[in-house]
């Protein structure tokens, strides 16, 4: 087999889409002085560690609360990652009856949780196939509208293809039509800016170890200041540190939402990788600059070089390409990059089958690179020059 | 935390510390404030809309 020697001492990673690596020292250090300076549980004891720890979440709330356009730090309810965070909202919100509607590029960890209270007979649900990039419309929107809508649930920008839904054209409507409006930002937190005020978005799921660079196992839903909270249910109950005399779950934010320890160590990291995109020279624009400038120079270079590429990102999207090389299966490119060239990419349905399904790649899927701020020109180059010898049977 | 936090912003001296038993049985916060600062206090928190059991006159 071929290698390209300089790689093995120089991984290249592009699966930042599935979560981001590497971390910027911040994060990494950030979780090391939690573990071993501090150490306690915040919110319960009163000790002066379990203050540290109280100050160490409360710091985190807030960055992310100014990061997203909220004014009270406490609407920022952690948990695991976004498909937490959207198990809570959908399940929290939806009512027997409800109906929803949501689009063609939703992630499993929408649509799942959709189709499994469909099943159960709860709610109905309409899937809006949107143009061919899946994209949806106001027209669309209407058309789909029924008397028992209560609420538009939507992928902001897809983890296949990195299409980005006009979100405030869809917040708009949902204000108009009374609708309640759930964003799934797993993908677009760090790297498109979000607004839940301007843009009318009632809350958003965001995932803090991809586009946020902080560690796995962080993640948030952030609910607007002017959404009532008693139109959505916890999932679950337990302690919180507030209210202990009380047998029933407090009723007010975020300790309606976070029963149990938060992973502290963690939400130390995240706090830090929010801090490392505000500190960037101009925040998000140098991100998506950085990003498109990657996609772009890759899928340009591949049509040229590499015989039988098809891509199914635009050239103007923001660090997610999926593509496949005619001829090759996904799977046996991604398993020669990683062996033999130390790349790390995926393949597959990326956990979104109705996204392939409407691009046209189900079953088989997609290569899916993804990349980070942390990624270079010379990586991609790197990264075709590895693409054009698998393709040429080398 | 917020009101920690909303407190030093507006220079209010302040410490955090567990609840009395003899004010509640919660496991969380109270914060103490001098007596000279409470009207202040009570004020910046109201301010931003900060939600609090109750004030209490330690001796």
């Amino acid at each position: 087999m071929t290698k390209i020697s300089r790689l093995k001492n120089n991984m290249i990673y592009f699966d930042n889409s599935a979560t981001s690596f590497p971390k910027p020292q911040a994060v990494v250090d950030a979780v090391v002085e939690y573990m071993t300076q501090v150490g306690a549980n915040p919110g319960r004891s009163g000790h002066r560690l379990a203050c540290e720890a109280g100050k160490i979440v409360f710091q985190a709330r807030k960055n992310i609360a100014e990061f997203f356009g909220v004014k009270s730090p406490m609407n920022v309810i952690f948990s695991s990652n976004a498909t937490d965070s959207l198990n809570l909202a959908i399940k929290g919100v939806l009512c027997q009856d409800d109906h929803v509607i949501t689009s063609s590029m939703e992630h499993n960890s929408v649509i799942r949780p959709l189709r499994m209270l469909e099943e159960r007979g709860i709610i109905s649900i309409t899937v809006l196939p949107g143009d061919d990039s899946g994209i949806i419309s106001a027209g669309e929107l209407d058309a789909a509208k029924k008397n028992n809508t209560k609420a538009v649930i939507i992928n902001h920008m897809s983890n296949v293809t990195g299409v980005v839904q006009p979100i405030a054209a869809i917040g708009k409507w949902c204000k108009k039509n009374n609708m309640i409006l759930i964003l799934d930002c797993a993908q677009s937190a760090g790297i498109i800016p979000i607004d839940l005020k301007a843009d009318s978005i009632d809350m958003i799921a965001f995932a803090g170890h991809k586009g946020l660079y902080g560690p796995t196992g962080t993640g948030g839903l952030i609910i607007s200041d002017s959404f009532d909270v008693k139109k959505m249910s916890p999932l679950k109950e337990g302690g919180t540190g507030s209210m202990s005399d009380k047998t029933v779950q407090p009723n007010f934010l975020p300790d309606m939402y976070e029963s149990g320890t938060l992973n502290v160590a963690g939400i130390a990291g995240l706090s830090k990788g929010v801090e490392f995109l505000n500190n960037m020279p101009e925040k998000l624009k140098s991100v998506q600059l950085h990003k498109n400038t990657l996609q772009k120079y890759f899928i340009q270079k591949a049509f040229k070089r590499i015989d039988g590429f098809k891509s199914y990102s635009a050239s103007s999207g923001l660090g997610v390409v999926s593509f496949t090389i005619d001829g090759l299966s996904v799977s046996e490119i991604t398993q020669r990059l990683s062996d033999d060239f130390d790349i790390m990419a995926r393949q597959g349905l990326h956990c979104s089958p109705l996204a392939h399904h409407r691009i046209g790649t189900f079953p088989e899927g997609t290569v899916r690179f993804s990349f980070s701020v942390f990624n270079t020109i010379s990586e991609v180059d790197t990264a075709l020059e590895a693409l054009k010898m698998i393709r040429d049977g080398k | 935390m917020w009101a920690v936090d909303v407190l030093n912003m507006n220079s209010i001296n302040n410490k955090l510390i567990p609840v009395p038993r003899d004010l509640s049985s919660d496991c969380g916060y109270c914060v103490i404030v001098s007596y000279d600062q409470i009207k202040d206090a009570e004020e910046f928190l109201k301010r931003e809309n900060i939600e609090f059991d109750r004030i209490v006159e330690i001796k």
